[in-house]
Protein backbone atom coordinates (compact mmCIF):
# COMPACT_ATOMS: atom_id res chain seq x y z
CA UNK A 1 0.00 0.00 0.00
CA UNK A 2 2.63 2.41 0.70
CA UNK A 3 4.96 1.73 -2.03
CA UNK A 4 1.54 2.04 -3.91
CA UNK A 5 1.00 5.36 -2.79
CA UNK A 6 4.66 5.98 -3.21
CA UNK A 7 4.47 5.53 -6.82
CA UNK A 8 1.28 7.48 -7.65
CA UNK A 9 3.23 10.31 -5.76
CA UNK A 10 6.03 9.51 -7.91
CA UNK A 11 4.05 9.58 -11.28
CA UNK A 12 1.93 12.97 -10.52
CA UNK A 13 4.19 14.67 -8.65
CA UNK A 14 7.77 14.04 -9.35
CA UNK A 15 7.44 12.78 -12.70
CA UNK A 16 6.13 15.57 -14.32
CA UNK A 17 8.50 17.70 -12.97
CA UNK A 18 11.23 15.85 -14.52
CA UNK A 19 9.12 15.96 -18.02
CA UNK A 20 8.70 19.67 -17.45
CA UNK A 21 12.38 20.28 -17.27
CA UNK A 22 13.07 18.75 -20.72
CA UNK A 23 10.43 20.28 -22.22
CA UNK A 24 11.94 23.22 -21.49
CA UNK A 25 14.96 22.71 -23.41
CA UNK A 26 13.22 21.06 -26.34
CA UNK A 27 12.65 25.26 -27.39
CA UNK A 28 16.56 26.06 -26.20
CA UNK A 29 18.76 27.19 -29.15
CA UNK A 30 20.97 24.41 -29.86
CA UNK A 31 24.54 24.58 -28.93
CA UNK A 32 26.10 22.27 -31.86
CA UNK A 33 27.65 24.64 -34.72
CA UNK A 34 26.94 23.72 -38.19
CA UNK A 35 30.56 23.82 -38.42
CA UNK A 36 31.52 23.51 -41.97
CA UNK A 37 28.84 24.79 -43.53
CA UNK A 38 28.32 27.75 -40.52
CA UNK A 39 32.05 28.83 -38.96
CA UNK A 40 31.80 30.70 -35.42
CA UNK A 41 33.29 34.11 -36.15
CA UNK A 42 37.30 34.65 -34.61
CA UNK A 43 37.39 37.49 -31.86
CA UNK A 44 39.72 40.28 -33.38
CA UNK A 45 42.55 39.07 -31.45
CA UNK A 46 42.82 35.86 -32.64
CA UNK A 47 46.07 34.22 -34.02
CA UNK A 48 46.07 32.01 -36.58
CA UNK A 49 47.76 31.91 -40.36
CA UNK A 50 49.80 34.19 -40.91
CA UNK A 51 49.60 36.49 -43.91
CA UNK A 52 52.29 39.23 -45.37
CA UNK A 53 50.92 42.38 -45.97
CA UNK A 54 51.34 44.76 -48.90
CA UNK A 55 51.23 48.70 -49.85
CA UNK A 56 48.55 50.01 -51.45
CA UNK A 57 50.24 50.15 -54.85
CA UNK A 58 50.87 46.58 -54.06
CA UNK A 59 54.79 46.23 -53.23
CA UNK A 60 55.43 44.36 -50.66
CA UNK A 61 55.73 45.65 -47.00
CA UNK A 62 58.50 43.37 -45.83
CA UNK A 63 61.89 44.31 -46.50
CA UNK A 64 63.27 41.03 -45.05
CA UNK A 65 65.48 42.78 -42.01
CA UNK A 66 65.22 39.28 -40.40
CA UNK A 67 63.66 40.47 -37.26
CA UNK A 68 60.98 38.28 -36.87
CA UNK A 69 62.58 35.61 -37.48
CA UNK A 70 65.13 37.11 -34.64
CA UNK A 71 62.49 37.27 -32.51
CA UNK A 72 60.92 34.06 -33.32
CA UNK A 73 60.95 31.30 -30.02
CA UNK A 74 60.33 28.32 -32.16
CA UNK A 75 62.45 29.01 -34.45
CA UNK A 76 60.15 28.76 -36.99
CA UNK A 77 61.10 31.73 -40.16
CA UNK A 78 63.87 31.43 -42.53
CA UNK A 79 64.12 34.20 -45.16
CA UNK A 80 66.60 34.87 -47.81
CA UNK A 81 66.91 38.41 -49.45
CA UNK A 82 67.51 39.82 -52.88
CA UNK A 83 66.80 43.45 -54.28
CA UNK A 84 64.13 44.40 -56.61
CA UNK A 85 63.96 46.72 -60.35
CA UNK A 86 64.17 49.76 -58.06
CA UNK A 87 67.20 49.06 -56.08
CA UNK A 88 64.85 48.04 -52.39
CA UNK A 89 65.14 45.18 -50.80
CA UNK A 90 62.94 42.41 -50.20
CA UNK A 91 62.95 38.88 -49.67
CA UNK A 92 63.45 36.24 -52.09
CA UNK A 93 62.53 33.55 -50.32
CA UNK A 94 59.89 33.79 -46.58
CA UNK A 95 59.31 30.64 -45.47
CA UNK A 96 57.26 29.94 -41.94
CA UNK A 97 57.28 26.53 -41.11
CA UNK A 98 53.69 26.34 -39.37
CA UNK A 99 54.64 22.92 -37.63
CA UNK A 100 57.22 24.71 -35.49
CA UNK A 101 55.46 27.57 -35.42
CA UNK A 102 53.47 28.31 -31.98
CA UNK A 103 51.54 31.15 -33.21
CA UNK A 104 52.52 33.42 -30.07
CA UNK A 105 52.94 36.46 -33.05
CA UNK A 106 55.90 37.97 -31.55
CA UNK A 107 56.61 38.05 -35.40
CA UNK A 108 53.90 40.42 -35.61
CA UNK A 109 55.56 42.35 -32.83
CA UNK A 110 58.75 42.81 -34.13
CA UNK A 111 57.88 43.43 -37.38
CA UNK A 112 59.28 47.54 -38.02
CA UNK A 113 56.95 47.71 -41.40
CA UNK A 114 53.73 46.10 -40.29
CA UNK A 115 54.16 43.59 -43.04
CA UNK A 116 53.35 39.99 -41.05
CA UNK A 117 50.32 39.38 -38.74
CA UNK A 118 48.35 36.50 -37.97
CA UNK A 119 45.56 36.14 -39.66
CA UNK A 120 41.85 34.40 -38.48
CA UNK A 121 42.64 31.34 -40.70
CA UNK A 122 42.58 28.39 -39.08
CA UNK A 123 42.17 25.74 -41.62
CA UNK A 124 45.33 24.79 -42.84
CA UNK A 125 45.62 21.25 -42.26
CA UNK A 126 47.47 19.12 -44.80
CA UNK A 127 48.26 15.65 -45.43
CA UNK A 128 52.07 15.46 -45.97
CA UNK A 129 54.28 17.39 -43.45
CA UNK A 130 56.11 19.95 -46.33
CA UNK A 131 52.89 21.23 -47.17
CA UNK A 132 53.25 23.11 -43.89
CA UNK A 133 56.34 24.98 -44.88
CA UNK A 134 54.09 28.08 -46.19
CA UNK A 135 55.92 30.40 -48.84
CA UNK A 136 55.92 34.08 -49.66
CA UNK A 137 53.82 33.40 -52.43
CA UNK A 138 51.03 31.85 -50.08
CA UNK A 139 51.14 34.11 -47.22
CA UNK A 140 51.22 37.86 -49.44
CA UNK A 141 47.91 38.86 -49.35
CA UNK A 142 46.53 38.62 -53.12
CA UNK A 143 46.81 42.66 -55.19
CA UNK A 144 44.42 43.54 -56.05
CA UNK A 145 42.53 42.89 -53.17
CA UNK A 146 39.47 40.25 -53.77
CA UNK A 147 36.30 41.29 -53.12
CA UNK A 148 34.83 39.58 -50.02
CA UNK A 149 32.13 37.38 -52.19
CA UNK A 150 35.48 36.10 -54.07
CA UNK A 151 37.20 35.76 -51.08
CA UNK A 152 36.17 32.01 -50.01
CA UNK A 153 36.39 30.82 -53.46
CA UNK A 154 39.81 32.41 -53.82
CA UNK A 155 41.15 30.69 -50.81
CA UNK A 156 39.02 27.32 -51.96
CA UNK A 157 41.75 27.58 -55.52
CA UNK A 158 44.40 28.63 -53.87
CA UNK A 159 43.99 25.91 -51.10
CA UNK A 160 43.29 23.09 -53.80
CA UNK A 161 45.89 24.40 -56.46
CA UNK A 162 48.59 25.63 -54.37
CA UNK A 163 49.93 28.74 -55.56
CA UNK A 164 53.29 29.70 -56.36
CA UNK A 165 54.94 32.70 -56.51
CA UNK A 166 54.17 35.28 -58.80
CA UNK A 167 57.18 35.15 -61.79
CA UNK A 168 57.64 38.94 -62.70
CA UNK B 1 -16.50 -10.75 -54.75
CA UNK B 2 -13.66 -9.01 -57.15
CA UNK B 3 -14.70 -5.68 -56.07
CA UNK B 4 -14.20 -6.34 -52.65
CA UNK B 5 -10.46 -8.14 -53.32
CA UNK B 6 -9.17 -5.18 -55.24
CA UNK B 7 -10.26 -2.69 -52.90
CA UNK B 8 -9.28 -4.84 -50.28
CA UNK B 9 -5.78 -4.98 -51.62
CA UNK B 10 -5.54 -1.47 -52.55
CA UNK B 11 -6.16 -0.53 -48.28
CA UNK B 12 -3.70 -3.37 -47.63
CA UNK B 13 -1.12 -1.98 -49.59
CA UNK B 14 -1.97 1.86 -48.74
CA UNK B 15 -1.83 0.98 -45.03
CA UNK B 16 1.43 -1.29 -44.95
CA UNK B 17 3.10 1.83 -47.11
CA UNK B 18 1.73 4.47 -44.71
CA UNK B 19 3.19 2.07 -41.82
CA UNK B 20 6.45 1.59 -43.26
CA UNK B 21 7.01 5.43 -43.76
CA UNK B 22 5.60 6.39 -40.44
CA UNK B 23 8.16 3.62 -38.78
CA UNK B 24 11.05 5.02 -41.15
CA UNK B 25 10.29 9.08 -39.87
CA UNK B 26 9.32 8.03 -36.41
CA UNK B 27 12.91 7.19 -36.46
CA UNK B 28 13.53 10.82 -37.76
CA UNK B 29 10.91 12.38 -35.69
CA UNK B 30 12.83 10.18 -32.90
CA UNK B 31 16.60 11.21 -33.66
CA UNK B 32 15.58 14.83 -34.46
CA UNK B 33 13.75 15.45 -31.37
CA UNK B 34 16.13 13.73 -28.57
CA UNK B 35 18.62 16.18 -30.50
CA UNK B 36 17.06 18.75 -29.53
CA UNK B 37 15.79 18.02 -26.06
CA UNK B 38 19.60 17.95 -25.50
CA UNK B 39 20.62 21.03 -27.60
CA UNK B 40 21.73 19.71 -30.18
CA UNK B 41 20.75 19.88 -33.99
CA UNK B 42 20.40 16.15 -35.00
CA UNK B 43 20.60 14.77 -38.88
CA UNK B 44 20.86 17.67 -40.96
CA UNK B 45 22.96 16.63 -44.00
CA UNK B 46 20.35 14.46 -46.04
CA UNK B 47 17.83 16.46 -47.89
CA UNK B 48 16.87 19.68 -46.56
CA UNK B 49 16.40 19.44 -42.68
CA UNK B 50 17.90 15.92 -43.04
CA UNK B 51 14.13 14.79 -44.34
CA UNK B 52 15.81 12.22 -47.05
CA UNK B 53 17.90 10.69 -43.57
CA UNK B 54 15.57 7.89 -43.27
CA UNK B 55 15.93 6.99 -46.79
CA UNK B 56 20.08 7.16 -46.45
CA UNK B 57 19.55 4.90 -43.55
CA UNK B 58 17.32 2.34 -45.49
CA UNK B 59 20.04 1.90 -48.40
CA UNK B 60 22.51 1.81 -46.03
CA UNK B 61 20.92 -1.36 -44.31
CA UNK B 62 19.93 -3.15 -47.24
CA UNK B 63 23.50 -3.14 -48.91
CA UNK B 64 25.39 -3.61 -45.85
CA UNK B 65 26.76 -7.31 -45.54
CA UNK B 66 24.70 -9.81 -43.62
CA UNK B 67 26.56 -11.64 -41.16
CA UNK B 68 25.68 -14.41 -39.85
CA UNK B 69 27.98 -15.71 -36.63
CA UNK B 70 29.18 -18.95 -36.37
CA UNK B 71 27.36 -20.58 -33.83
CA UNK B 72 24.13 -19.52 -34.62
CA UNK B 73 20.63 -21.59 -34.50
CA UNK B 74 20.44 -21.54 -38.45
CA UNK B 75 16.52 -21.11 -38.93
CA UNK B 76 15.54 -19.20 -35.82
CA UNK B 77 17.98 -16.79 -35.96
CA UNK B 78 16.46 -16.24 -39.36
CA UNK B 79 12.97 -16.40 -38.56
CA UNK B 80 13.44 -13.81 -35.29
CA UNK B 81 13.39 -10.81 -36.82
CA UNK B 82 10.03 -11.48 -38.94
CA UNK B 83 8.76 -13.01 -36.27
CA UNK B 84 9.27 -9.46 -34.34
CA UNK B 85 8.32 -7.32 -37.58
CA UNK B 86 5.45 -9.22 -38.28
CA UNK B 87 2.78 -9.02 -35.67
CA UNK B 88 3.73 -5.18 -35.52
CA UNK B 89 2.16 -4.88 -38.79
CA UNK B 90 -0.86 -7.17 -37.93
CA UNK B 91 -2.00 -5.27 -35.30
CA UNK B 92 -2.79 -2.14 -37.91
CA UNK B 93 -5.17 -4.58 -39.43
CA UNK B 94 -8.03 -4.16 -37.26
CA UNK B 95 -7.54 -0.53 -36.21
CA UNK B 96 -10.03 2.16 -37.95
CA UNK B 97 -7.88 5.51 -39.32
CA UNK B 98 -10.95 7.36 -40.65
CA UNK B 99 -14.51 7.90 -41.15
CA UNK B 100 -16.30 5.44 -43.91
CA UNK B 101 -16.74 7.09 -47.38
CA UNK B 102 -17.36 6.14 -50.55
CA UNK B 103 -14.99 6.58 -53.99
CA UNK B 104 -17.56 6.99 -57.07
CA UNK B 105 -20.34 5.49 -55.18
CA UNK B 106 -18.31 2.74 -53.82
CA UNK B 107 -18.19 2.72 -50.46
CA UNK B 108 -15.31 1.97 -48.21
CA UNK B 109 -14.49 1.06 -44.51
CA UNK B 110 -11.52 3.15 -43.19
CA UNK B 111 -10.62 -0.03 -41.51
CA UNK B 112 -9.13 -3.52 -43.20
CA UNK B 113 -10.83 -6.04 -40.79
CA UNK B 114 -13.75 -4.73 -38.96
CA UNK B 115 -13.12 -7.69 -36.47
CA UNK B 116 -15.83 -7.34 -33.71
CA UNK B 117 -12.84 -8.97 -31.24
CA UNK B 118 -10.58 -6.49 -32.36
CA UNK B 119 -9.23 -5.85 -28.95
CA UNK B 120 -8.83 -9.69 -28.07
CA UNK B 121 -7.01 -10.20 -31.34
CA UNK B 122 -4.53 -6.66 -30.86
CA UNK B 123 -3.60 -8.52 -27.61
CA UNK B 124 -3.34 -11.84 -28.85
CA UNK B 125 -1.11 -10.60 -31.51
CA UNK B 126 1.06 -8.09 -29.47
CA UNK B 127 1.89 -10.88 -27.16
CA UNK B 128 3.43 -12.77 -30.27
CA UNK B 129 6.00 -10.10 -30.93
CA UNK B 130 8.33 -11.38 -27.79
CA UNK B 131 8.77 -14.56 -29.53
CA UNK B 132 10.69 -12.93 -32.11
CA UNK B 133 12.97 -10.99 -29.27
CA UNK B 134 14.22 -14.07 -27.37
CA UNK B 135 14.34 -16.29 -29.99
CA UNK B 136 16.75 -13.47 -31.70
CA UNK B 137 18.18 -13.59 -28.44
CA UNK B 138 18.13 -17.33 -28.08
CA UNK B 139 19.25 -17.95 -31.49
CA UNK B 140 22.34 -15.90 -31.40
CA UNK B 141 24.82 -18.26 -29.59
CA UNK B 142 25.99 -15.06 -27.89
CA UNK B 143 25.81 -13.96 -23.71
CA UNK B 144 24.46 -10.60 -24.17
CA UNK B 145 22.01 -11.12 -26.76
CA UNK B 146 20.57 -14.35 -24.54
CA UNK B 147 20.51 -11.99 -21.49
CA UNK B 148 18.74 -9.75 -23.55
CA UNK B 149 16.01 -12.09 -24.75
CA UNK B 150 15.46 -13.31 -21.25
CA UNK B 151 14.97 -9.87 -19.85
CA UNK B 152 12.98 -8.79 -22.30
CA UNK B 153 10.92 -12.31 -21.71
CA UNK B 154 10.47 -11.57 -17.97
CA UNK B 155 9.40 -8.16 -18.50
CA UNK B 156 6.68 -8.36 -21.11
CA UNK B 157 5.56 -11.55 -19.16
CA UNK B 158 5.28 -9.41 -16.26
CA UNK B 159 3.48 -6.51 -17.95
CA UNK B 160 1.96 -7.89 -20.02
CA UNK B 161 -1.25 -8.79 -17.47
CA UNK B 162 -1.41 -5.54 -16.38
CA UNK B 163 -1.30 -4.44 -19.85
CA UNK B 164 -4.70 -6.32 -20.80
CA UNK B 165 -6.21 -5.44 -17.46
CA UNK B 166 -5.69 -1.74 -18.31
CA UNK B 167 -8.00 -1.81 -21.22
CA UNK B 168 -10.71 -4.00 -19.08
CA UNK B 169 -12.39 -0.58 -18.32
CA UNK B 170 -13.24 0.62 -21.52
CA UNK B 171 -14.31 -2.39 -22.42
CA UNK B 172 -17.02 -2.67 -19.75
CA UNK B 173 -17.68 0.64 -20.21
CA UNK B 174 -18.15 0.67 -24.04
CA UNK B 175 -19.47 -3.04 -23.48
CA UNK B 176 -17.83 -3.86 -27.32
CA UNK B 177 -14.83 -5.33 -28.57
CA UNK B 178 -15.04 -4.01 -32.04
CA UNK B 179 -12.58 -0.94 -31.84
CA UNK B 180 -15.07 0.62 -35.07
CA UNK B 181 -17.75 0.39 -31.97
CA UNK B 182 -15.39 2.17 -29.69
CA UNK B 183 -14.93 4.92 -32.11
CA UNK B 184 -18.17 5.18 -32.58
CA UNK B 185 -19.14 5.42 -28.87
CA UNK B 186 -16.90 8.13 -28.50
CA UNK B 187 -18.22 10.77 -30.92
CA UNK B 188 -19.43 13.95 -30.02
CA UNK B 189 -21.13 16.37 -32.31
CA UNK B 190 -20.85 19.62 -29.97
CA UNK B 191 -18.04 21.99 -29.44
CA UNK B 192 -16.37 19.94 -26.59
CA UNK B 193 -15.65 17.37 -28.85
CA UNK B 194 -13.29 15.20 -26.72
CA UNK B 195 -15.88 15.33 -24.60
CA UNK B 196 -16.61 11.42 -24.73
CA UNK B 197 -13.34 10.15 -24.90
CA UNK B 198 -12.53 6.93 -23.00
CA UNK B 199 -9.26 8.71 -21.06
CA UNK B 200 -11.89 11.22 -19.06
CA UNK B 201 -13.88 8.04 -17.54
CA UNK B 202 -10.76 5.77 -17.57
CA UNK B 203 -7.79 8.08 -15.88
CA UNK B 204 -6.20 5.37 -14.46
CA UNK B 205 -6.66 2.84 -16.97
CA UNK B 206 -5.15 5.31 -19.15
CA UNK B 207 -2.27 5.84 -17.06
CA UNK B 208 -1.58 2.30 -16.85
CA UNK B 209 -2.24 1.64 -20.19
CA UNK B 210 0.19 4.26 -21.02
CA UNK B 211 3.09 2.57 -18.35
CA UNK B 212 2.41 -0.65 -19.71
CA UNK B 213 2.57 0.18 -23.56
CA UNK B 214 5.94 1.39 -22.57
CA UNK B 215 7.39 -1.50 -21.09
CA UNK B 216 5.48 -3.95 -24.01
CA UNK B 217 7.50 -2.08 -26.66
CA UNK B 218 11.11 -2.30 -24.39
CA UNK B 219 11.02 1.86 -24.51
CA UNK B 220 13.30 3.87 -22.37
CA UNK B 221 12.63 4.05 -19.81
CA UNK B 222 12.38 0.17 -19.51
CA UNK B 223 14.66 -0.59 -22.06
CA UNK B 224 16.21 -3.39 -20.47
CA UNK B 225 16.03 -6.13 -23.43
CA UNK B 226 18.75 -3.91 -25.36
CA UNK B 227 20.21 -1.76 -22.13
CA UNK B 228 23.13 -1.10 -24.55
CA UNK B 229 25.45 0.02 -21.28
CA UNK B 230 25.42 -3.39 -20.06
CA UNK B 231 24.26 -5.99 -23.20
CA UNK B 232 26.04 -3.98 -26.21
CA UNK B 233 22.73 -3.87 -28.09
CA UNK B 234 20.77 -6.76 -26.04
CA UNK B 235 18.64 -9.56 -28.34
CA UNK B 236 19.95 -7.74 -31.39
CA UNK B 237 23.38 -7.70 -30.97
CA UNK B 238 24.85 -10.26 -33.46
CA UNK B 239 22.01 -8.67 -36.01
CA UNK B 240 23.25 -7.02 -39.07
CA UNK B 241 22.20 -5.53 -42.26
CA UNK B 242 18.50 -5.94 -43.34
CA UNK B 243 17.54 -8.10 -40.60
CA UNK B 244 18.80 -5.93 -37.74
CA UNK B 245 16.69 -3.02 -39.37
CA UNK B 246 13.38 -5.27 -39.27
CA UNK B 247 13.96 -5.67 -35.81
CA UNK B 248 14.36 -2.01 -35.51
CA UNK B 249 11.43 -1.72 -38.24
CA UNK B 250 9.38 -4.42 -35.34
CA UNK B 251 10.60 -2.39 -32.78
CA UNK B 252 8.96 1.25 -34.19
CA UNK B 253 5.82 -0.23 -35.76
CA UNK B 254 5.31 -1.54 -32.45
CA UNK B 255 5.32 1.62 -30.53
CA UNK B 256 3.00 3.01 -33.34
CA UNK B 257 1.01 0.42 -33.14
CA UNK B 258 0.42 0.56 -29.28
CA UNK B 259 0.11 4.26 -30.15
CA UNK B 260 -2.89 3.72 -32.52
CA UNK B 261 -4.39 1.28 -29.83
CA UNK B 262 -4.01 4.01 -27.38
CA UNK B 263 -5.35 7.10 -29.59
CA UNK B 264 -8.44 4.53 -30.33
CA UNK B 265 -9.03 3.48 -26.92
CA UNK B 266 -8.61 6.67 -25.47
CA UNK B 267 -8.68 9.06 -27.39
CA UNK B 268 -11.27 8.72 -30.00
CA UNK B 269 -10.01 6.80 -32.67
CA UNK B 270 -10.62 9.12 -36.09
CA UNK B 271 -12.86 11.49 -34.42
CA UNK B 272 -12.46 14.87 -33.60
CA UNK B 273 -14.18 18.11 -35.43
CA UNK B 274 -15.30 18.57 -38.18
CA UNK B 275 -14.73 15.45 -39.18
CA UNK B 276 -18.45 14.78 -40.17
CA UNK B 277 -18.23 17.70 -43.03
CA UNK B 278 -14.91 16.70 -44.07
CA UNK B 279 -14.56 12.62 -43.55
CA UNK B 280 -10.96 12.55 -44.95
CA UNK B 281 -9.93 14.68 -41.64
CA UNK B 282 -10.33 11.68 -39.65
CA UNK B 283 -7.41 10.61 -40.99
CA UNK B 284 -5.76 13.44 -40.47
CA UNK B 285 -6.39 13.35 -36.53
CA UNK B 286 -5.81 9.83 -36.26
CA UNK B 287 -1.83 10.09 -37.59
CA UNK B 288 -2.39 13.37 -35.67
CA UNK B 289 -2.89 11.29 -32.37
CA UNK B 290 -0.34 8.46 -33.09
CA UNK B 291 2.30 11.34 -33.47
CA UNK B 292 1.45 12.86 -30.22
CA UNK B 293 1.46 9.56 -28.15
CA UNK B 294 5.11 9.39 -30.07
CA UNK B 295 6.34 12.24 -29.20
CA UNK B 296 5.32 11.88 -25.34
CA UNK B 297 7.17 8.08 -25.78
CA UNK B 298 10.13 9.96 -27.41
CA UNK B 299 9.54 13.01 -24.31
CA UNK B 300 10.01 10.11 -21.51
CA UNK B 301 12.89 8.45 -23.29
CA UNK B 302 14.56 11.71 -23.44
CA UNK B 303 13.58 12.88 -19.68
CA UNK B 304 14.08 9.54 -17.85
CA UNK B 305 17.10 7.28 -16.78
CA UNK B 306 16.45 3.08 -17.04
CA UNK B 307 15.04 1.39 -14.50
CA UNK B 308 17.01 -0.92 -12.71
CA UNK B 309 16.32 -4.81 -13.09
CA UNK B 310 14.40 -5.33 -9.70
CA UNK B 311 12.97 -1.81 -9.32
CA UNK B 312 11.13 -3.01 -12.87
CA UNK B 313 9.91 -6.46 -11.59
CA UNK B 314 8.83 -4.60 -8.41
CA UNK B 315 6.93 -1.68 -10.25
CA UNK B 316 5.09 -4.68 -12.59
CA UNK B 317 3.96 -6.74 -9.92
CA UNK B 318 3.69 -4.39 -6.65
CA UNK B 319 2.15 -1.41 -8.46
CA UNK B 320 1.03 -1.68 -11.62
CA UNK B 321 -1.16 -5.24 -11.07
CA UNK B 322 -2.39 -4.09 -8.00
CA UNK B 323 -3.52 -0.67 -9.18
CA UNK B 324 -5.01 -2.64 -13.07
CA UNK B 325 -7.00 -4.83 -10.78
CA UNK B 326 -7.95 -1.52 -8.47
CA UNK B 327 -9.31 0.44 -11.45
CA UNK B 328 -11.03 -3.03 -13.03
CA UNK B 329 -13.03 -3.61 -9.71
CA UNK B 330 -14.00 0.01 -8.98
CA UNK B 331 -15.11 0.26 -13.32
CA UNK B 332 -17.02 -2.61 -12.62
CA UNK B 333 -18.76 -1.65 -9.74
CA UNK B 334 -19.96 1.87 -11.22
CA UNK B 335 -21.15 0.49 -14.21
CA UNK B 336 -22.98 -2.05 -12.05
CA UNK B 337 -24.35 1.14 -10.15
CA UNK B 338 -24.90 2.64 -13.81
CA UNK B 339 -22.70 5.85 -13.06
CA UNK B 340 -20.26 5.52 -15.77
Amino acid sequence: MKEIAKALGDVFIQMPKGLLVTFKHLFKKPVTLDYPRKKKPMTPRYRGLHYLERYDDGSERCVCCGLCAAACPADAIYMEPEENEHGERRAKVYEINLLRCIFCGFCEEACPEEAIFLGHEYEFSNDNRNSFIYTKGQMLVPHPRKDKPFKRIYRRIRKVYGVTDKPK
Amino acid sequence: MLEIVIASSIKVIIVVIAVLTGCAYATYMERKLVAHFQHRIGPLYAGPYGLLQPMADAVKLIFKEDIVPDKVERYTYALAPVISFIPAMLIFAVIPFGKDTSVFGYGIKMVLSDLNIAVLFIFAITSLGIYGIILGGWSSGSKYSLMGGLRSSAQMISYEVSYGLSIIGVILIANTLSLRELVNQQASDSIWFFSHWYVWRQPLGFLLYLTCAIAETNRAPFDLPEAESELVGGYHTEYSSMRFSMFFIGEYANMLAVSAVGATLFFGGWQGPFVNTIPLLGIVWFVLKVFLFMFFYIWLRATFPRFRYDQLMNFGWKILLPLALFNTMLTSLLVALKVI
